[in-house]
């Protein structure tokens, strides 16, 4: 590393501070992956109490917990920061960018979101997690006694925070810092999905800050907006919650349609199939999940209008989603398909995730729907999309841009055990689950009795659950392998199309010492075909501007979590809780001021500098 | 597919169904599934074929042709889905409006069903409670918990509201769930229309709280002339009918428990009412109908049903044993 500001300050210091987007992007990876296995130790608790009827493994309040802590680590702790990992990593890299618009935004953004999610996580330890399940509606969350949901809200809040503002700055970064020729079509597929998503982000997550904002008034300032009794009403929570819950899910699985995109087109050699069709039906997807949020709630009673057409607008979905699938199959067609890990993800990905896009269609059906919703059918449907197509796209995304995050190489034997196994157990898992549901099993449930025959079905999706953990322990023990004696491998170990493989191993600081030039789609493919072995500049080789380190962030992000204690004991603390929350938002607010007042330009990287290391790399 | 039909146990599942609505919604289950059926098969095949033929073999190095695109390519798999989902929406909205119960359908009786009396469907009232379910006939003046009596071959309208927190009836072999939503405006409308006579089996479908899972309710489908008889010895039952051999267990109860659970003419609306409680297939909805079990539940009532409601008395043996009598005996007037 040449950051001459880093070189004599600690190690440890050097990754709490810094604001270099790839430094940040195995951040969210590490911190999100662990979220991960914590969702995932909940999520077998939940296999084993449901293994056989009428367990007492794991019962009432306690099973609630668990169900309500699996749901939300599991979307807002692990699915996003791993996907916010991905785009730190790689959009900046595929639009030959030197950073993101704002680095420390993008360092802020990580730190609110990791504090966030250890205080929820801290529940745990100080009193019973929240109770009221992921979606906490009301009142059931406004009457849970304790303080978990209380935990629930700020834990989410400050985590949300976070997530708002690094939607922001990719939405930034895509429009100003793209190189030179990058016109937006000829962004790669996965940019176009980040920048999507970041749309989303942007539009959604206000829905769910007010939501959390009237649930905490209500909490914890005694408001009564969804008390009937005091003339509130339960239903706007909702409404509230599906219009961000609902775009959500969209947020989630955009990337990794990207993703797909990326690693089908590479493994096949060939360019995507249809790519203006592939971005204009992610462009809708993103437009049209907007419009659908009713269909979590045809139960409750909107009416039959209102039922029909949201019945409709989310049959509309699956017209896009219909194109994506068929682009890639043609992607594939005429190709020379190499199926290595990273592309047996993407392989998998494909019919699993139309399986969960069929199930969708049957699920718009909204009397249909009154049969499936809130049993076991919706629980096989989500995981199918989100387990089903995003963990799996993640993995794909993981084992292929592993070299260029890490410079090192996953362990493909391995790679080859983690995919068979957590994909047949996935299968295991959740295709047993939709006949449980049809006969009769509703979600969230801690037991069933055994005259119901819910019996053999569970234990199938139990063992199911068990083959999930293991491929998840051989993936553990391929990175403690690949750390300990991977080899390194050259800046461009697939035949890669898009820029961020035109970058020697290991990346620079600076990405690319001179901005590339790029002339079409799969601008590094396009020099290959030329016979070029790099890219063509579109700049000579100068002074670099990069932006400085701060420590500002992780302390603002401190400042929060701490105030967001005081919040949650506020009702039954009072003055402990209030100094927590005047020190706290104190911290914030000076970190603020610092931010303003101190003038910090940056610092340059010379060209003479410059030019020596890149002859080292070379050499 | 076909497989799918007659799945699970005919008094709880989707696929056995015993009354109007779930036939309907079954029809459009089976409907919305052949057709994503269709669109499965010809993606696999496409899908299993490329991975086959396009795979790549060992020492071609060779670039395949970089295809941008087929125009008429995306223009067919973007018209034939548009056509399939036409053909699934239309029976879509038919059904919505078909399940609805608005003031109009209301008035108007189903086509095909003989109508219960000249003035239309009978209206039931539902109230979920943490972690039970009121029955209310308010024509009949009956109300009763747990168990709820439907005579078969009528469409009954039921009227859905919840005394705490959002709870979602379903009883899955009969109709699809409707939400139980807090506060007098939000009360919901559905129809059932059971068409054959036995027991089924209701749960709730939304969480509630610690309990969610042990919410159930069993649903007693009859004849129109049985149904009449258990109104009209429901509505004759009065609280001092106990027989004389248990009056211990009576007076105990009278002043423990009347306050809130209510017996023929006397007693709260707190918790469930308990006329007819001899009847009951189940103790607290969930665990068999024996002196035992209720003794076990009076004794500890968070120990079946975490989180419910009813306090602990903390009655003796004795006190116990007069008042499991005293239940066991509770029976409708002749």
């Amino acid at each position: 590393m040449s950051n001459a500001h880093a070189a004599n300050k600690s190690v440890l210091w050097d990754w709490l501070t810094t604001v270099d987007h790839k430094k940040i992007g195995i951040l969210y990876l590490v911190s999100g992956g662990f979220f991960f296995l914590v969702g995932g130790l909940e999520a077998v608790l939940i296999r084993i109490q449901l293994m056989n009827p009428e367990m007492t493994f794991l019962t009432g309040n306690l099973y609630n917990q668990v169900l309500t802590m699996h749901g939300t680590t599991m979307i807002f702790l692990a699915a996003m920061p791993i996907i916010f990992g991905f785009m730190n990593a790689v959009v900046p890299l595929q639009i030959g960018a030197r950073d993101v618009a704002f680095p420390f935004v993008n360092s802020l953004g990580f730190w609110l979101f990791f504090f966030g999610g250890i205080l929820l996580n801290l529940s745990w330890f100080l009193g019973g997690a929240p109770d009221a399940g992921w979606t906490a509606y009301a009142p059931l969350s406004t009457t849970s006694t304790g303080h978990g949901v209380d935990f629930y809200v700020l834990g989410l809040q400050i985590a949300g925070a976070g997530t708002l503002m690094g939607g922001i700055n990719f939405l930034v970064t895509i429009i100003n810092m793209r190189a030179p020729g990058m016109t937006f079509m000829r962004m790669p597929l996965f940019t176009w999905t980040a920048f999507v998503t970041s749309g989303l982000i942007l539009f959604a997550f206000p829905a769910l800050t007010i939501g959390l904002f009237l649930l905490m008034f209500e909490r914890v300032f005694e408001a009564n907006f969804f008390d009937a009794n005091m003339g509130g009403n339960a239903i706007i929570w909702e409404h509230i919650f599906w219009i961000f819950g609902h775009p959500e899910v969209y947020i989630l699985i955009l990337p990794a349609f990207g993703i797909i995109s990326e690693v089908v087109a590479t493994f096949s050699r060939k360019r995507l199939f249809g790519y203006s069709a592939m971005v204009f039906a992610t462009v809708l997807i993103g437009f049209l999940g907007f419009m659908v949020w009713a269909h979590h709630m045809f139960t409750v009673g909107l009416g039959p209008v209102a039922n029909s057409i949201f019945a409709v607008a989310t049959m509309a979905i699956a017209i896009p989603t219909g194109v994506k699938i068929f682009n890639w199959v043609f992607t594939m067609w005429g190709g020379k398909i190499r199926f290595t890990t990273a592309n047996l993800f993407s392989v998998g990905f494909i019919p699993t995730f139309v399986m969960g896009g069929v199930t969708g269609v049957m699920l718009a059906v909204a009397p249909a729907d009154y049969q499936y919703h809130d049993s076991y059918f919706v629980v096989a449907h989500f995981h199918y999309v989100i387990v089903g197509g995003l963990i799996l796209g993640l993995f794909s995304g993981l084992y292929y841009w592993y070299p260029r995050m890490f410079g090192l190489m996953l362990n493909e034997a391995l790679g080859k055990w983690n995919f068979w196994t957590f994909f047949i157990g996935f299968h295991l898992t959740f295709f047993p689950q939709h006949f449980l549901g049809l006969m009769g099993m509703p979600r969230r449930y801690f037991t069933y009795p055994e005259e119901f025959g819910l019996g053999s079905l569970n234990f199938i999706s139990t063992i199911g659950a068990v083959f999930m953990t293991v491929g998840t322990i051989i993936f553990i023990i391929n990175v403690v392998v690949t750390h300990a004696k991977g080899k390194k491998v050259s800046g461009d170990p697939w035949d890669g199309r898009t820029l961020e493989w035109a970058i020697p191993n290991p990346t620079p600081h600076y990405n690319f010492l001179q901005t590339p030039l790029v002339r079409g789609l799969d601008a590094l493919w396009i020099e290959k075909m030329a016979g070029n072995k790099k890219m063509t500049p579109a700049e000579p080789v100068g002074d670099i501007h990069m932006p400085n380190n701060s420590v500002l962030p992780l302390f603002m992000s401190i400042g929060f979590f701490i105030a967001g204690f005081g919040f949650i004991y506020y009702s039954s603390a009072g003055a402990p809780a209030l100094i927590a929350i005047i020190v706290g938002l104190g911290i914030g607010l000076a970190c603020m001021f610092l931010r303003s007042w101190i003038d910090d330009h940056g610092h340059h990287l010379h060209k003479e500098d410059l030019l020596k290391e890149d002859k080292g790399v070379d050499a | 597919m076909l497989g799918l039909i007659g799945c699970g146990n005919e008094q709880i599942s989707a696929l056995q169904p015993q009354g109007k609505g779930a036939s309907a919604l079954f029809d459009l289950m089976i409907l919305s599934l052949a057709i994503m059926v269709v669109v499965l098969v010809v993606v696999f095949i496409l899908f299993g074929y490329v991975l086959v033929k396009f795979r790549h073999r060992k020492g071609d190095d060779s670039i395949p042709e970089q295809v941008e695109g087929n125009h008429l390519l995306e223009v067919l798999w973007t018209a034939i889905p548009i056509v399939l989902l036409i053909v699934l929406a239309v029976p879509t909205v038919i059904t919505t409006f078909d399940l609805d119960v608005s003031e109009k359908s209301a008035q108007a009786t189903e086509e095909g069903g003989e109508p219960a009396e000249e003035e239309g469907p009978m209206t039931i009232k539902v109230t979920g409670h943490q972690y039970w379910w009121e029955f209310e006939y308010p024509d009949q003046e009956v109300v009763t918990a747990q168990e709820l009596y439907l005579p078969v071959d009528e469409r009954v309208n039921v009227e859905l509201s919840s005394a705490d927190v959002i709870h979602s009836f379903w009883i899955p072999s009969i109709s699809g769930k409707m939400d139980t939503n807090p506060g007098d405006k939000l009360t919901n409308k559905m129809w059932l229309h059971p068409e054959k006579t036995g027991t089924f089996q209701g749960a709730c479908a939304e969480l509630c709280g610690d309990s969610h899972a042990l919410m159930y309710f069993k649903v007693k489908v009859v004849e129109r002339e049985e149904f009449d008889a258990w109104i009209e010895s429901m509505k004759n039952t009065k609280f001092d009918d106990a027989p004389s051999e248990v009056a211990q267990g009576q007076q105990i109860f009278e002043q423990n428990c009347l306050q809130c659970h209510a017996v023929g003419d006397q007693g709260g609306n707190v918790g469930p009412a308990l006329t007819g409680f001899a009847d009951n297939d189940m103790v607290a909805g969930i665990a068999e109908h024996n002196k035992e079990n209720i003794k076990k539940w009076v004794n500890n009532p968070q120990e079946m049903k975490p989180g419910n409601n009813m306090p602990d008395f903390n009655f003796n043996e004795e006190q116990l044993d007069a008042l499991a009598d005293y239940l066991m005996e509770l029976e409708t007037a002749e």
